[in-house]
């Protein structure tokens, strides 16, 4: 009874490989599709007067990335990943050189030199190094894996994952240094590394940010610049300084509060179209959601991730791998983080980083990069029920 | 075949890891998720508040002052447009060196001292935060345009039309019309002021003042909608000011405007001019008088030290009603009043009148040595005889408690204060015995006790009496009236803008005293002759004058060689009044010199006697 389904879909599986996308898990393809065409909806109602004559200049550009990362997610999807261990080293060595390039040749905005100028759009390694990450640090994990519990092998690992998130908070890009050492954190976590070095790796982290912000600053050493120290204090005290930092998140929560249960329109939604809310259209994508729909559109947005992180969980445990399973958990670190940061960021409980809300948030970079992550998903959900599928039929046969 | 035993079984381990990772998930939406209850239904409604504060903003449009007209409805006090400097905050530079640059820059072509703009800027935005603040008011046209043409020079920097009070007759009228100034602190939490907002100018003294809830009219505000960068982006929605109503006067600008002439510049000095039925005034004013167009916009502090020092006489002060002089002769009216209603004397009771009275040592002697003989009431008002007036002051002195003159002065309003809707007006001082032991007990008097002598002084006016034209055009008005001691009055009517009536003020409240109309007769009749008969004080002065006119002259002693002043009261027409006249002049010498020749130019201004304006008849008359 409850084989023959699956058996039935793989009959199509075997025969020639399926088609545009057979064996991909429906949860995670609706979520994603909710969740970038829920952003372009949005982008159309909140960006209209930002580019003047060009009303959808925005929407134009993140529905074109959205169908690219559609693609880019299906060609990954057919990836076998177990192929991507074996290039670990090259990998690396990409995202190492993509972050290094961009400290030489990148282009500049705000006060920040974060992407590379390429004919149709401004690339920023940073954020594909999100994805480089998990498959490198995942492949050197597996190699090590029966060494797991060496504090050597801790501490390559740490050291792995420190250099490029250094090399992006240099640029500086806080927010993706952050993500990166989330990643880590999850990676090594659902590797299984000892707790005494988890807890001891936490020890180091709460001290490190304690000498950061607090200690350094006062004998006259800036490790992180003055804007973001303001940013990341922020949220614990609003409303000291309007002009500043707090004023963005005085705003936001201004917009989401205003938005009450329904919402006031995409014309009633006056915090973001008279520009009250800065970065409406990035950062603070989230509180436009919640200005507009309301408690009602936010609940919606957030039922969307909750299936997203659902699936990609869902998918870590049905890895046939130790790789997949990696990967998985890599990937759903990431969106999760960047989810809870993000959000959290919008209505004053997270530190104001920088991080953009997945598949949400205006960005080519970022659009592509999650949909190639989930891309990767699909092919560990996929090589999964291949794998079932063959012990299926195994059974069915004997 | 055999089980795929690459795919290991997923191991506890791992489960457990997992279930943290959804746990933790789990932990994440659920804080969100309360958060966004929180933010969105539970608080929501104060951040629809907040978000509209954001975006709303309201932009005050001043309404202009009602005007001020006289009886005939002609224009005393009106409006005119200026263009004042403004900030506008938002989009002034946010670093402080760039706003001091501004101020500089500002202060060159405003010719203000930069410290003194970002002051008065500051002061202003901590007071209304998003308002925008004046820099300076009345602006020539040129430099206007200069920063116009600048613009960009002088970021957040704006030229508004405003409406400043204009008083197109300048010195004339000052002190009935007032000032106005910027509403303070107090007088915003003060009920005078109800509906005054910060920054609004408001009457401060004068009928500006008493009158300001109806002269002052209620703004108007446009409601815009701004975005962030404080840009206009539409507007929501208008409130229409409205104007303030005007208010007519009981005053006739063409005595109004003798009275100041007759009185002369360079003099100190006061007139009033009342209707005598129903204290209507016809004309109030002080000398030296100021130009109220320097309060219009905010005046200088130089200026303001100018009119309030005393070396100049003090322009600001109201002379009328804040003056606090011994009346002289023209006390005895009351005097008289007092005598005959007190049963001291009747009107034919002849006294001697040998030219000086000696008590206890002390001779009181008549003004210039004459020597009247025997008289009775009129001719004493007549002639003005001090020592028939000695007389009863010396007798009212031993009658009961002494105090018959007080009493009757009191009565007919000397010594307090009459209730005119101006505000400032000083109550004076009669002097008794009870007020001469109070001030020696008190250590401020001479230490000197009350004595028959300071009733003598008392019933000619001099000594420590003090009192104003207005009180004694009070008293001469309920002579000639028959008794009704008047409130007197400026204000008649609030009317709209094109002269209908609102409101009417009623007359206010009369006191009425019984006197003998036989009496009353008399005392008429002897100011009657005062002002007609040979040997009146005041009859060269009136010789001729078409309108018959019943008065009596003053001249009060300063002593330490101060010039005497001159005084002169006036009733007409006799022998049924209509208007009495007060004329005070501090340097006047005597009162046949300069004010009875003052109140014959203005009685002539308010009987319209053709041929009289030039007329000074100087009187030869050397009596006190």
């Amino acid at each position: 009874m409850y084989a023959s389904p699956v058996k039935q879909a793989s009959g199509d599986a075997r025969g020639s490989r399926p088609g545009l996308i057979g064996g991909l898990d429906f949860g995670l393809l609706a979520a994603a599709l909710g969740l970038i065409a829920v952003s372009v909806y949005i982008l159309t109602m909140a960006t209209q007067d930002d580019v003047p004559g060009s009303p959808l200049y925005y929407v134009i550009r993140q529905a074109i990335y959205g169908a690219v990362g559609v693609c880019l997610m299906l060609i990954a999807a057919r990836v076998d990943i177990s192929r991507l261990r074996e290039h670990q080293r090259a990998i690396y060595a990409a995202m190492i050189g993509s972050i290094m390039l961009v400290l030489l040749v990148g282009v500049a905005a705000r006060g920040s030199r974060r992407w590379i100028e390429l004919p149709f759009f401004r690339f920023q390694p940073s954020e594909l190094g999100k994805v480089l990450l998990i498959l490198a640090l995942s492949a050197f994990i597996v190699d090590r894996v029966r060494r797991l519990g060496d504090r050597a092998t801790t501490g390559r690992i740490v050291v792995l994952a420190l250099v490029p998130a250094l090399l992006v908070m240099a640029e500086p890009d806080l927010g993706s240094a952050l993500v990166y050492v989330a990643i880590t954190a999850v990676l090594m976590f659902v590797a299984g590394t000892k707790w005494t070095h988890m807890a001891a790796l936490g020890g180091i982290a709460a001290a490190s940010a304690v000498i950061v912000l607090l200690a350094l600053p006062t004998i006259g050493v800036e490790v992180l610049k003055p804007y973001q120290v303001d940013r990341l204090t922020a949220f614990a005290n609003p409303t000291s300084d309007p002009q500043r930092q707090g004023y963005q998140l005085q705003q936001s929560i201004t917009a989401i509060g205003a938005g009450q249960k329904t919402g006031r329109g995409p014309e009633g939604a006056t915090q973001t179209r008279l520009d009250f809310l800065p970065e409406h259209h990035t950062d603070f994508v989230f509180s436009v959601v919640g200005e507009q729909f309301g408690f009602l559109g936010a609940g919606l947005v957030l039922s969307l991730y909750a299936l997203l992180l659902w699936r990609a969980l869902r998918i870590l445990t049905s890895a046939k791998n130790l790789y997949g399973a990696l990967v998985a958990g890599g990937v759903t670190a990431m969106l999760m983080f960047q989810v809870f940061v993000n959000i959290g960021m919008t209505i004053g409980i997270m530190p104001i980083t920088g991080v953009p809300l997945p598949l949400m948030s205006y960005g080519g970079s970022s659009v592509l990069v999650t949909f190639l992550a989930i891309g990767l998903l699909q092919s560990v959900s996929a090589q999964a029920r291949s794998t079932d599928m063959a012990k299926t039929r195994e059974l069915s046969t004997a | 075949m055999y089980l795929d035993n690459r795919r290991p079984p997923i191991t506890p381990q791992l489960a457990f890891r997992v279930a943290i990772m959804g746990g933790v998930a789990l932990l994440m939406f659920s804080v969100i998720f309360f958060r966004l209850w929180y933010l969105q239904v539970l608080s929501g409604d104060r951040y629809v508040g907040e978000a509209n504060d954001n975006r709303v903003r309201d932009i005050v449009v001043q309404a202009p002052r009602g005007q001020i007209v006289d009886r005939e409805g002609r224009m005393l006090v009106d409006n005119r447009t200026a263009l004042a400097v403004k900030i506008t905050p938002a989009e002034l530079p946010k670093a402080v060196p760039a706003q001091n640059d501004l101020y500089t820059r500002l202060g060159d072509v405003l010719n203000r001292s930069p410290r003194k703009i970002r002051n008065d800027v500051s002061e202003q935005l901590e007071a209304v935060p998003f308002s925008t603040a004046t820099v300076k008011q009345d602006v020539d046209l040129p430099v206007v345009q200069y920063l116009m043409e600048n613009g960009d020079d002088f970021p957040g920097v704006t030229v508004e039309r405003v409406f400043l009070r204009r008083y197109p007759f300048d010195e004339v009228g000052a002190h009935l019309f007032g000032t106005v100034g910027e509403v303070n602190e107090e007088q915003l939490e003060g009920k005078d002021y109800r509906g005054a907002e910060q920054g609004d100018r408001v009457g401060q003294s004068g009928v500006e003042a008493t009158y300001d809830r109806y002269l002052r009219g209620r703004n108007g505000a446009t409601r815009v909608q701004v975005d962030a960068m404080g840009a206009l982006t539409g507007s929501l929605s208008a409130k229409q000011p409205r104007a303030g109503r005007q208010l007519r006067l009981g005053v006739d600008l063409d005595v109004q405007r003798k009275g100041q002439q007759a009185l002369g510049t360079g003099r100190r000095g006061a007139f009033v001019v009342m209707d005598v039925k129903n204290g209507e005034v016809r004309a109030l004013g002080s000398t030296p008088s100021y130009d109220p167009n320097l309060f219009a916009k905010s005046i200088k502090q130089s200026d303001y030290d100018r009119l309030s020092d005393p070396e100049n006489g003090n322009p600001l002060a109201n002379r009328a009603i804040q003056g606090l002089y011994p009346a002289a002769s023209t006390f005895k009216l009351i005097t008289a009043t007092a005598g005959l209603e007190g049963g001291l004397i009747d009107p034919e009771t002849p006294v001697s009148d040998p030219g000086s009275l000696n008590v206890g040592g002390t001779v009181f002697k008549n003004a210039g040595g004459a020597v009247n003989g025997v008289l009775s009431l009129r001719r004493a008002l007549s002639v003005s005889s001090d020592v028939f007036f000695y007389k009863l002051g010396l007798e009212a002195d031993g009658e009961g408690e002494g105090l018959l003159i007080q009493r009757w002065a009191r009565r007919l309003g000397i010594g307090r204060k009459t209730g005119i809707d101006l505000p400032g007006e000083l109550s004076g001082l009669v002097p008794s015995p009870k007020w001469r032991a109070k001030v020696n007990r008190q250590g401020i008097g001479d230490g000197r006790p009350w004595s028959a002598g300071d009733n003598i002084n008392l019933s000619v006016g001099q000594g420590d009496l003090q009192t104003n034209p207005l009180q004694m055009a009070v008293a001469y008005a309920a002579m000639a009236n028959g008794g009704r001691v008047v409130t007197p009055h400026l204000g008649k009517r609030v009317e709209d803008g094109d002269g209908r009536v609102l409101q009417e003020f009623p007359s206010p409240g009369r006191r009425r005293l019984k006197i003998d109309s036989e009496n009353r007769e008399a005392i008429l009749d002897g100011l009657r002759q005062a002002a007609s008969e040979p040997g009146g004080t005041s009859a060269d002065v009136f010789k001729g004058f078409p309108i018959p006119v019943a008065g009596k002259t003053g001249t009060a002693e300063k002593g330490l060689g101060r010039p005497d002043q001159s005084w002169y009261m006036a009733l007409a027409p006799y022998p049924n009044p209509r208007y009495v006249v007060a004329v005070t002049d501090e340097q006047g010498g005597f009162g046949a010199e300069t004010a009875a020749p003052a109140a014959r130019r203005i009685l002539a201004a308010l009987f319209d006697v053709r041929g009289q304006e030039k007329k000074v008849v100087k009187g030869d008359s050397r009596t006190f």
